[in-house]
């Protein structure tokens, strides 16, 4: 800034006020309704640190230093959360990059464009549904009693019904094919968008050099699309600390003996307050994930700006 | 030609595996419809499958002459979405404006503020907690509409984006010569030249209040919250009471298994749920992926 814009400043700063008072006025909802649904429950994470006595509210309750913590910690919960939340989303970055990368590269591939749009089109319907609606396809399938697979499916390759939601060994595999199915289409359109973005003349210049089809997916879509992986994948990282609380409890329907490997941090927050009423565990889950969670935002973040500055969030 | 013969091969496989694909997105949700038309002992003999041995529109009958329950949930969610995406555009779309004058003191200051919430959060226990204890939004409309959804900082950025590299700044000044004032300017010519934008967030909105059943679960519960719930919420609630009745812990199973609707009204409340997001969707898809591309959702 100059120094006489400063000094303009200090002039006119009533009529400078006045002149901007619209935009206050227009800033004014937006930026309440912030402060009441995000910044007080910033402040509200002195919750971990205290033990609540609803009588007394969070303020007038005793501070109780790191011992809520110290609970968490000593608990085997505190480990299998964090294990799952961090594998799982792992697995789902891995699976939906390589998929929708496979997808992408075949969509733009297909020559006739009325194909290309149905394909483009209907990857994306599964990305619209509620994670409500996922469940019920997912019952609908696995299901012990109705399921079309214990029903229709395992009878035909001669092998015994399953009662799969009581059945742990399996929702890896059921969690990551979900995922995908809902996501993929999400990734699979940047993809596109990236590889249709890179110029023609490569490709025509490759084709002139007897290029096979493979070749020039080997050395110009792929190479192309680096920037756009590494990008999305690394804001995909800063946000493994969390994860779709409704694909976590709805999908494996809340099912008490396969908890250990569907438990997660948001569904151990959520049950912690809700089902079993332990305020202290539930905060100090939640504020172990905030706390971790920022730091590795700001850290995948610092990566991404210094790859590609225009999709870095700040 | 070592070429075409290639390029053809390619063609086909490309064509089968997407045929494929296609065909894995489509064929859940026609199971899912599939099994709302099927005969109700037909599937509970049979289990789900795509070649039900009966069919029958019971299912939809019911909907239609008992489904009060099914039909007032319905309407809340077409008044949850309307309402929640119209104020979350206005309100969007205002701060969006205002922080794209550059002059504006403070603009950075704020832009901070509105940009920190994507960064960091309190979580579910003191959001919780202060909605239900100083808010009383337990069992209330507002259950629906307020907590999370009503403004999205992410969005805020991006139609502010749109609003400084589409619109012409030379209109603002032209218009502030003539003696405008921001109102006048906000609303004869950036809503108006804003529209795609406002489109594009607006349906990811409306998308987020459709879907959204994480809000009743937390915020509505006992005879008064199921009064108020979405189609999702009850959506939700009756796959949970299926859960409960088959986890054992319920002595007269037979009892209280006649409370939860049949299979098959179960599955025509899930299609009738989805339906209008499938009719709609083909005419809007050019927006749906616009928004994506934009980054209107974080994967």
């Amino acid at each position: 800034m100059s120094s006489t814009e400063i000094t303009a400043r200090k002039h006119g700063k009533g009529k400078q006020f006045k002149k901007f008072l619209p935009l206050y006025l227009m800033l004014l909802p937006g930026c309440v309704y912030l402060f009441i649904n995000n910044y007080i429950p910033m402040a509200g994470i002195i919750i971990a640190f205290k033990k609540m006595d609803f009588s007394k509210g969070i303020l007038g309750s005793p501070w109780n230093g790191l011992e809520n913590f110290r609970f968490l910690f000593q608990t085997k919960d505190a480990f299998i959360i964090t294990r799952n939340t961090i594998l799982y989303n792992l697995a789902f970055i891995i699976v939906n990059m390589v998929v929708g990368i496979l997808f992408a590269i075949l969509i733009s591939e297909v020559q006739s464009k009325v194909a290309k749009k149905i394909y483009q089109s209907v990857i994306l319907v599964p990305f619209l549904m509620s994670m409500v609606i996922l469940s019920y396809i997912v019952y609908a399938l696995f299901s012990s009693e109705n399921g079309m697979i214990n029903n229709s499916i395992l009878p035909l390759l001669g092998m015994e019904p399953k009662s799969w939601y009581n059945e742990p060994q399996y929702w890896p595999a059921i969690l990551i094919i979900t995922n995908c199915w809902k996501g993929v289409g999400y990734g699979c359109l940047i993809y596109l968008s990236t590889i249709i973005g890179i110029d023609r003349a490569y490709y025509e210049a490759a084709k002139l050099d007897g290029a096979t089809r493979w070749q020039q997916i080997k050395f110009i879509t792929l190479p192309g699309l680096k920037t756009t992986v590494i990008t999305l994948t690394l804001l995909s990282v800063g946000r493994i600390f969390y994860s779709d609380f409704g694909l976590f409890y709805q999908v494996p329907m809340n099912s008490g003996t396969i908890l250990n490997t569907t438990n997660v941090i948001d569904t151990y927050v959520y049950r912690a307050l809700l089902q079993l009423g332990n305020v202290g565990m539930a905060s100090a889950a939640g504020v172990y994930q905030s706390l971790v969670g920022f730091v590795i935002v700001l850290m995948s973040n610092l990566l991404v700006k210094k790859i590609d500055p225009d999709s870095a969030l700040f | 030609m070592v070429h075409s013969r290639n390029n053809r091969i390619f063609q086909v496989v490309s064509n089968i595996i997407m045929i494929l694909v296609t065909l894995m997105v489509v064929l859940p949700f026609l199971l899912i419809f599939i099994s709302s038309i099927t005969d109700e002992n037909v599937l509970i003999a049979n289990g789900y499958s795509f070649f039900p041995e009966k069919i029958s529109l019971h299912a939809y009958q019911y909907i239609l002459q008992q489904g009060g329950t099914i039909l007032r949930a319905y309407g809340i969610t077409i008044f949850v979405t309307f309402v929640g995406t119209f104020l979350n555009m206005a309100m969007s779309s205002l701060i969006a404006y205002a922080l794209s004058v550059k002059e504006l003191p403070f603009r950075r200051a704020i832009t901070f503020y509105v940009f920190f919430t994507m960064l960091f959060g309190g979580g579910l226990v003191p959001t919780y907690m202060m909605y239900v204890n100083t808010f009383h939004i337990k069992n209330t409309i507002f259950a629906l509409i307020v907590p999370g959804l009503l403004l999205s900082a992410n969005n805020v950025l991006l139609i502010r984006t749109y609003y400084v590299t589409s619109i012409p700044g030379v209109l603002y000044e032209a218009a502030m010569i003539d003696g405008a004032n921001h109102f006048t300017v906000y609303s004869k010519i950036v809503l108006p030249l804003g529209k795609p934008i406002m489109v594009t967030m607006g349906l990811f909105t409306a998308l987020g209040y459709w879907n959204d059943w994480t809000n009743g679960l937390y915020y509505l519960s006992g005879k008064e919250g199921q009064s108020l719930y979405s189609i999702q919420n009850l959506l939700n609630q009756m796959i949970t009471n299926i859960q409960y009745l088959s986890s054992g812990k319920v002595l007269n199973v037979g009892a209280e298994i006649s409370k939860v609707p049949a299979v098959s009204i179960r599955m025509a409340i899930a299609f009738v749920a989805m339906v209008p997001l499938l009719v709609i969707y083909p005419f809007l898809q050019k927006y749906f992926a616009e928004g994506i591309t934009v980054g209107a959702v974080k994967g």
